[in-house]
């Protein structure tokens, strides 16, 4: 499909500016005009196919979907699969949070849905598409969902709900039927257009400095890094090297967007796959912003308790990739 | 008919992008608003929103989870003068 990108790459790099194929400068500069166009492009499509989906089934229609029936379990499903599809600023995790549990949907399936819907987000699966392929996307996605699905569950078990601070304990004491939303109207596909593309459009202007230069940092070190460099430190033997690297990211706050394509160079220099999702997850998934954030509805103790489940949930998951792989 | 807009958002830069937007919506328009940001969760929740930023008017959420465009505060508005 991205042929003609690598075609034109070349031809520009090789042709137009004349330097030398199989240089290091040619090689890195290569890498950067060929992966930035790519991931442009399918960050453009993806983004555009979330925005419809989403602008269908808008979050307040997800959270009655969930609460108005019992799912047997399935919910759990549904909250994340939902999730990977709403496009989330952690802006919103608590105003979402509440009005999901307020709404009675159970607190694990809340959980699933919060987890998630960072974990898989349209700039994620652009860049992991553009790097790393569709197989290794596709379980990157699946695994996304089954991670929420797995961690919500085992929250519910814990039956946290006492652990909520004083005023979210005190809004569910009247819990209440979800409203419809008061934007419900009925849009043609053509006017919903301009915002879908509006909202397209301001996700890829928000993520664009941090893919050029993560993809600028990828092109140097793919250029310059000889193959397999890091095979001798971090390699599928070393036991500790996935929960070190979901140590290292937990804390940090960035998208995948600046992240993933160095990542795709570390792969490609001998860092096993496993251990490259696992810290890619563990960036999105949990940060110390948001870890503020939901100090405001979570007692220290059910913060701790929701940190170290995610964490431990994503440890295992970089274990599973690094075994399958 | 006084105005009351408030913006719902805990402080991300959608949400200071919203309040741009409503002003200068504000200023074409020529209208006097008593425009508030509303950070603290606590009040926001009880909006019954979902997602931020959130543009409500007099009491009523007339725009939530996205940044609006110019022209669609403007028509908002119209309603109100």
């Amino acid at each position: 499909m991205f042929n003609w990108v690598q075609r034109f790459a070349d031809w520009f790099i090789y042709s137009v500016l004349g330097i030398q194929e199989h240089s290091k400068v040619g090689d890195a500069l290569n890498f950067f005009v060929y992966d930035t166009i790519k991931i442009f492009l399918l960050l453009l499509i993806i983004t555009t196919i979330m925005g419809i989906i989403n602008s269908y089934f808008p979050i307040d229609k997800v959270r009655n979907f969930l609460s108005k029936r019992k799912w047997y379990g399935l919910d759990y499903f549904i909250a994340s699969f939902f999730g990977t599809i709403t496009p989330f600023c952690s802006c919103s995790s608590v105003p979402l949070f509440i009005g999901f549990v307020k709404g009675g949907i159970p607190l694990g399936i809340t959980f699933a849905f919060l987890i998630s819907s960072p974990l898989v987000d349209a700039v994620t699966v652009a860049i992991f598409l553009g790097m790393f392929g569709w197989k290794t996307t596709l379980l990157y996605v699946v695994s996304g969902i089954l991670l929420s699905m797995v961690a919500g569950y085992l929250l519910s078990l814990l039956k946290l709900e006492p652990l909520l601070t004083p005023w979210v304990q005190q809004l569910l004491k009247n819990k209440d039927a979800p409203h419809e939303s008061p934007q419900e109207t009925h849009q043609s596909f053509l006017e919903r257009i301009p915002v879908i593309v509006q909202e397209a459009w301001l996700i890829i202007k928000g993520v664009s400095l941090y893919i050029l230069i993560g993809v600028a940092i990828g092109g140097i070190m793919h250029g310059y890094i000889p193959t397999n460099f890091f095979e001798a430190y971090i390699s599928k033997e070393n036991p500790l090297a996935v929960p070190l690297a979901v140590m290292v990211g937990v804390p940090l706050y960035s998208n995948t967007a600046g992240i993933l394509p160095i990542m795709q160079v570390l792969v490609d220099k001998g860092i096993p796959l496993g251990t490259v999702i696992a810290f890619s997850m563990s960036v999105v998934a949990l940060s110390i912003p948001e870890a503020l954030l939901l100090k405001k509805i979570m007692t220290t103790k059910m913060l701790i308790i929701f940190l170290t489940v995610v964490t431990a949930c994503i440890v295992a998951s970089g274990y599973l990739f690094n075994l399958i792989l | 008919m006084s105005l009351s807009i408030k913006i719902l958002g805990p402080g991300c830069a959608r949400c200071k992008a919203t309040v741009e937007v409503v002003k200068k919506a504000l200023e074409k328009r020529g209208l006097q608003a008593d425009l508030t940001k509303v950070e603290d969760v606590e009040q926001i929740v009880t909006y019954n929103i979902l997602k931020t930023p959130a543009v409500v008017i007099n009491e009523q959420v007339k725009i939530s989870g996205r940044i609006p465009t110019q022209e669609e505060i403007e028509s908002l508005l119209s309603h109100y003068v």
